[in-house]
């Protein structure tokens, strides 16, 4: 698994003051199983070698490493683009649920739920229960499923039940809720395949696991094209996995910045955007303790962006501690300049990213943001945007707004 | 002696119920509690909403969003215990979830609440490991969830940070599913009094007077609250709502065999 703790942490459980288990008592039998099972699985190398093949014959990897020359061009600096969206279901979100789909297999569970946003994560879990021959179950919101018709249908392909969610605000963080509560009542043969590094220890530690492949391939690959390390990371940050994994394996790399872009949505009020570490304080949700947009009664906010998988009030606990340390930045671009940045993106280089994406994408066209974070001119900087997934799943989206 | 501990030394068996803080608002809820503790109820549960309560069913989550509508803070909360406070000396405890009690602060909570006459707090999603991380409170006990599948080692910890009552959680699965308490609930009493003299009361899941005399047979306590929370939301535009849902709990839920 590469090197492992990087970062000294009071305990496993915690990174820094954040992260930790807050959960309903009942939920701490199947924690304390699942920590275990992973921890086995995790030194075991049938086990990592199954994935790694897996992972190379079934999803694909690994993925590019790509250099967006028409792109470089229009910024005025280098830029790799980490081509996640040519995974298997086009996003990243697949190295996670194959590892989580055979930790599942291993622990003798034989049914899978999870929780989905844009649908990306349930796809990908649909898939890898095909795969396995789990019973599949995915709860999402009511919102979500509106907005993403053609995942849903995608994964009811894939021989999984979708529910629907309709309470609170109908999204991703509703659809958590009630993956929770089936998941108190069905542990005996239920694993929970959480999608990001959200949630209860050890969910964070081992979706990060689970991810970081994507920096150990681009830093070996990056090595291979240019012979040294990239000056930037630049990734989206909603949960935070794709971002984890890429900036994970670069940790102890001090010369290489990193950025983690939140979505910025169409203002700054509490409710019109994502951006946790400028609207948000801590608090706990979901079993964590991280950033989270609340109101000032401790009530979990409303949150909006243009990208599903963006929209989330709060975002793991380890971009929290990073960020305390001060060892990655986090901004936040809005709705419209990730749109313009789809377009860029797509007309220049023939890359349609995923809105989530797109947000990294917009991040690195601020040039004067760019310049203030690296405190020079930015022409000679090598950059890796994660492209974290592909943007078919948003075409309708744009197709609508464009109509308006 | 807490005045929890009083009223568990006081009574033999104890009937717990569990209401929804403002729901449908909180005038009524003060009503509704002086009517239940005037029902024969020793100690009452008031559930302070939470945007994402995570271990409730959908009655109480239902009760919970509508409470939320009326935008109450801890302020209005420990407000609704003083005014109870000075007529009865019923034991009250809040059910609630870290976020907002983080958000109001653990201690000035433990100190605003016991002084005007709270006696204690369950707070859901706080587990022993993660309180131990904390400023310990002073004034109010706390009240922590066992369930049948906690192992012994933590059955131990639970009962170190414990003080009132243990709450012990009949089902897997959240408030208010099937009634079904399960076979194992004995066996955990039966564990749980190995490590800890704290009575132990046993909710989720029991929504008949049947279940509640099966949980006396073998705990201190039942503790009932989707049942009542459905009845409250039946009868909520009845003018005579409170002395309504004192008599359901009498008749139908603690009435002896």
């Amino acid at each position: 698994m590469g090197k492992q703790s990087k970062l000294p942490t009071p305990d496993s459980s915690h990174f820094g003051a954040y992260g930790g288990v807050f959960v309903p008592e009942t939920l701490m039998s199947p924690l304390e199983e699942l920590e275990e099972a992973y921890g086995e699985a995790r030194a075991d190398e049938e086990f990592q070698k199954e994935l790694e093949e897996l992972l190379h014959f079934f999803a694909g990897r690994p993925t590019p490493l790509f250099h967006a020359r028409r792109f470089s061009e229009h910024v005025g600096y280098r830029v790799y683009l980490k081509r996640e969206d040519l995974c298997h279901t086009g996003a990243h979100k697949i190295n996670n649920a194959l590892g989580q789909g055979l930790l599942a297999r291993r622990m003798g569970k034989s049914r899978i739920i999870a929780e989905t946003g844009a649908g990306q994560h349930g796809v990908a879990t649909a898939t890898v229960c095909a795969l396995l021959d789990l019973e599949c179950e995915v709860y999402m919101g009511v919102e979500d499923m509106r907005r993403q018709a053609l995942n849903v249908f995608r994964m009811e392909l894939l021989g999984a039940r979708v529910t629907p969610v309709d309470a609170g605000s109908c999204t991703l963080k509703d659809a958590i809720n009630e993956a929770m509560r089936d998941w108190v009542t069905n542990v005996e043969n239920t694993h929970y395949l959480l999608g990001s590094v959200l949630g209860a220890h050890p969910y964070p530690t081992m979706v990060r696991d689970f991810q970081s492949v994507i920096g150990r391939e681009a830093r070996r690959q990056i090595l291979e094209l240019e012979g040294k390390l990239p000056d930037l990371l630049v990734a989206c940050v909603g949960g935070g996995s794709n971002s984890i994994g890429l900036f994970y394996e670069f940790l102890e790399d001090e010369q290489v910045r990193m950025v983690g872009v939140e979505a910025g949505g169409e203002g700054q009020d509490l409710g019109q955007h994502a951006a946790r570490f400028q609207g948000g304080r801590p608090g706990v949700l979901h079993g964590t303790y991280s950033y989270l947009l609340q109101d000032e009664l401790g009530q979990v906010s409303a949150t909006h962006s243009i990208s599903a998988g963006l929209d989330y009030p709060s975002i793991g606990p380890e971009h929290a501690y990073l960020r305390d340390l001060g060892r990655v930045d986090y901004t936040s671009v809005s709705d419209k300049e990730a749109l313009e940045a789809f377009k860029i993106l797509s007309e220049l280089e023939g890359i349609i990213p995923a809105l989530e994406s797109s947000h990294a994408v917009a991040y690195c066209m601020k040039i004067k943001e760019l310049t203030k974070l690296i405190g020079s001119d930015p022409s000679d900087l090598r950059v890796i945007i994660n492209l974290s997934g592909r943007g078919d799943k948003d075409v309708e989206i744009i197709r609508d707004l464009r109509q308006k | 002696m807490s005045r929890l501990s009083e009223i568990f030394a006081r009574n033999k068996k104890c009937f717990i119920p569990f209401v929804t803080a403002g729901h449908p608002d909180l005038e009524t809820t003060r009503e509704i509690v002086l009517a239940l503790a005037a029902s024969g109820c020793q100690v009452i549960e008031i559930g302070i909403p939470f945007s994402d309560p995570i271990a409730d069913g959908p009655i109480i989550q239902k009760s919970s969003f509508q409470a939320l509508r009326h935008g109450y803070s801890f302020a209005h909360y420990i407000d609704l215990i003083r005014q109870i406070r000075r007529e009865t000396e019923v034991g009250l405890v809040f059910m609630t979830y870290m976020n907002p009690v983080l958000s109001y602060g653990l201690e000035k909570l433990d100190r605003e609440g016991a002084e005007a006459g709270l006696d204690g707090v369950l707070i859901s999603d706080l587990t022993p490991e993660e309180y131990s991380r904390m400023e310990p409170l002073e004034a109010l006990d706390t009240i922590f969830l066992a369930a049948p599948t906690s192992s012994d080692q933590r059955l131990q910890k639970i009962r170190e940070v414990s003080r009132g009552f243990v709450y012990l959680v009949a089902r897997t699965g959240v408030t208010g599913r099937q009634s079904d308490v399960e076979a194992s609930v004995p066996k955990t009493v039966k564990r749980l009094r190995r490590y800890t003299q704290l009575p132990i009361a046993v909710g989720f899941g029991i929504t008949s007077a049947q279940d509640v005399s099966k949980v006396w047979k073998y705990a201190d306590a039942a503790v009932v609250g989707s049942a009542i929370v459905s009845f409250i939301e039946t009868h909520r535009s009845e003018a005579d709502l409170a002395q309504k849902v004192g008599e359901y709990v009498r008749k139908d839920l603690i009435s002896a065999p």
